[in-house]
């Protein structure tokens, strides 16, 4: 799961080193043609990307936080086998997206000690806490589903081994939206405190479910080089849009309430949302929402009491070869 | 008012196949605690789905329970509605993740003895026990392969995984003992051809774990005391906290369908 | 608090009898063994495989890109490779 919210490049491509490459290079973007790790690009491009890509990555692991933090109390056995393989999958979509930003020459460690030392960025939706069994409908009905919303465009994109990482991931999500939405049916037709658990759910993640498609596009800066390399293909607000008009009617069959009084359909037949408190976006992208610093603190601690694990494990790599070189040597 | 606690007739059948069940959930749920959290990400895919293996043994093991004993109970009422003391599974599993060496050992020390377990039930009389051990040796085959080169690499490793695995080691010893364990109940399914008897496992676990323990430069105490009780849902402290966090909404909301 | 890189590997998977390994992406592993158990638990969680191939990243060679007219080109033209180049009366039948 991931938002639009970052996708946004690293300044233009003025600078760039070389004409004659660069105008091959966006003729091949234009021919729908992909660009594969060792091709030539500018270095904004593969700025962009690195980032981009990291970002994604961090945060389909930042974001299994937030939901394990209902596996050890699911429900019921069945509840509790579809989150954990539903979490589990994430850290997979981390993995491969590390693997795909890897591809652009900087290492999974570099990438996630950035992460780790706050100087890289994760989706904002990860910073709000998981209070009810509710949440984790929710996150898989709304944060899921928006995430589709986003990453379905990203399997078109112009880089290869982002693109193929996307084929896979949105394969292996096309069931996470469904279990959320199954969790809201159950509670919406359960009693009236789990109604009440599942409306309360909505009110809280309406909104920031709305900022993960990020700033409004007359805001946005540096999409339009991003929209020139094929990496994003529809704007903020398109999305945001999509989503809406597609999670309303959703609403009404579970009987819920969206928490915006002032939301009406245009002539167009869509909805129309009230002002978003872009203040807030702000505020939790800077690291002031309600659990930046737990969420960062977990992975620096799952990170700092690995190492002694990894420095196993490499160690005894190093005698294992030693040993087979002795052996051969004999 | 908080749900009661289901009653369980205990029959040996039923008792036999909640205490298999019972030592599944309880493994699986403390691997599924290390969820976003493990040492590397290629380890956390790697915990969770042994994690959920576990789960999958758990479940079929308490629908067969259920239906063995036939008095209306199923998979979520046994784990979400019995309290600790009607927990029957192994004090071994309960124990806490601990750091990565202790959940490795655990798991080692569990899954060698599940595998020849399973190994030799796909020769029950039962059908639905032989089918169960089928699928189930499969995946503790993997479960024994995965925690075996851990156990090499972290005794073979640095000095202080080293330190970590051998002190993982010790304090987990004293649970192994209860693995072979039977009661009359199990003498009783043993004699029927339903159960095997799992003292006659000892030696090849012990051959196994020798091996793997050795080459990891590891070493095995001396000692031959062991701590029994879980059978009979005399357990550790440890399980009534995992129990609180699991039953926490089947207890809070009586009755409710999740 | 620089940390120190554990290898990469590409992972290859044989999906069915009768077809050939195919790269399905990477991973970090310290040595071959963890890394073909841990292509095991990534790759194949929903059946895809029979078969695993890891092999380190560095192991591999690639064709240079820029190299690709001189690579590739050439064989485009040879056109009488291709069984469509070649008329056989309609009579005939199947060939």
């Amino acid at each position: 799961m991931y938002t639009q919210a970052l996708n946004s490049s690293d300044g233009d491509d003025r600078g760039v080193e070389d004409v004659a490459h660069a105008s091959q290079f966006q003729a091949r973007i234009d021919a729908d043609e992909r660009i594969e790790p060792n091709d030539w690009m500018p270095a904004a491009y593969r700025k962009t990307l690195t980032r981009q890509i990291s970002q994604h990555a961090h945060s389909e692991i930042v974001g299994m936080l937030p939901e394990g933090n209902w596996i050890t109390r699911a429900p019921s056995l069945r509840r509790k086998a579809a989150l954990l393989a539903k979490v589990q999958d994430e850290c997979g979509h981390g993995l491969y997206l590390y693997a795909a930003a890897e591809t652009l020459g900087t290492s999974r460690e570099e990438l996630v000690d950035a992460m780790l030392a706050g100087k890289a960025k994760y989706s904002s939706i990860f910073n709000y806490p998981t209070l009810t069994w509710a949440d984790i409908g929710t996150i898989g009905w709304l944060v899921d589903g928006a995430a589709i919303m986003n990453q379905i465009p990203l399997c078109r994109c112009s880089y290869g081994p982002y693109a193929r990482a996307m084929i896979r991931v949105c394969k292996e999500e096309s069931f996470h939206q469904r279990q959320g939405f199954e969790i809201m049916v159950t509670l919406c037709r359960g009693t009236a405190e789990q109604k009440a658990m599942a409306q309360n759910a909505l009110d809280r993640w309406w909104w920031p479910v709305l900022m993960m498609f990020g700033p409004p596009d007359q805001v946005s800066q540096h999409s339009d080089t991003s929209t020139k390399w094929k990496i994003k293909r529809f704007s903020n607000d398109e999305l945001r849009q999509k989503f809406i008009d597609a999670t309303v009617p959703q609403a009404e069959f579970l009987g819920l309430k969206i928490p915006d009084p002032g939301m009406k359909q245009n002539e167009n037949g869509n909805w129309v949302h009230s002002p978003i408190d872009w203040d807030e976006f702000k505020q939790v992208l800077a690291g002031n929402g309600p659990c930046n610093r737990d969420r960062l603190a977990a992975r620096r601690k799952a990170h700092d009491e690995g190492a002694w694990v990894r420095e196993a494990a490499a160690a005894y790599a190093e005698k294992r070869k030693s040993r087979r070189l002795a052996q051969a040597a004999e | 008012m908080a749900t009661a606690n289901i009653e369980v007739s205990e029959t040996p059948l039923v008792l036999y196949a909640l205490r298999r069940a019972d030592d599944a959930l309880i493994l699986g749920h403390r691997l599924s605690e290390w969820c976003g959290h493990a040492p590397a990400l290629e380890e956390d895919m790697a915990l969770a789905n042994m994690g959920l293996d576990l789960l999958g043994q758990a479940r079929e093991l308490y629908s067969y329970a259920a239906k063995v004993e036939g008095r209306g109970n199923d998979e979520d009422k046994f784990a979400y509605l019995r309290d600790v003391r009607q927990y029957r599974n192994l004090l071994l599993v309960e124990q806490p993740n601990g750091d990565f060496a202790r959940t490795m050992v655990r798991q080692f020390f569990y899954a060698v003895f599940a595998d020849l377990y399973w190994r030799a039930m796909m020769a029950s009389n039962d059908p639905t026990l032989a089918a169960i051990a089928a699928k189930s040796e499969k995946e503790s085959a993997y479960h024994v392969r995965h925690s075996s080169e851990w156990i090499v690499r972290l005794g073979d490793g640095t000095a202080e995984s080293h330190r970590r695995a051998q002190n993982a080691i010790d304090d987990l010893w004293a649970y192994t003992g209860e693995m072979f364990a039977v009661d009359d109940g199990e003498r009783g399914l043993i004699d029927a051809g339903i159960a095997i008897d799992p003292a006659t496992l000892k030696p090849r676990w012990l051959k196994t774990v020798t091996g793997i323990v050795n080459e990891a430069t590891l070493a095995l105490p001396n000692s031959d005391w062991m701590q029994q009780g879980g059978r009979s849902g005399s357990h550790s402290e440890h399980l009534g906290h995992l129990l609180s966090e699991l039953q926490s909404l089947q207890r809070t909301f009586p009755g409710a369908t999740w | 608090m620089a940390t120190p890189n554990t290898p990469l590997w590409e992972v290859f998977i044989r999906s069915r009898n009768g077809l050939a390994h195919k790269h399905v992406g990477s991973l970090h592993a310290a040595d071959s063994t963890l890394a073909l158990q841990a292509a095991r638990d990534i790759y194949t969680r929903r059946g895809e495989g029979l078969s695993i191939w890891v092999v380190p990243s560095n192991a591999i060679t690639a064709s240079d890109p820029s190299e690709k007219g001189m690579m590739f080109e050439p064989a485009e033209s040879k056109i009488y490779r291709h069984p469509t180049f070649y008329d056989v009366p309609d009579e005939v039948g199947h060939m």
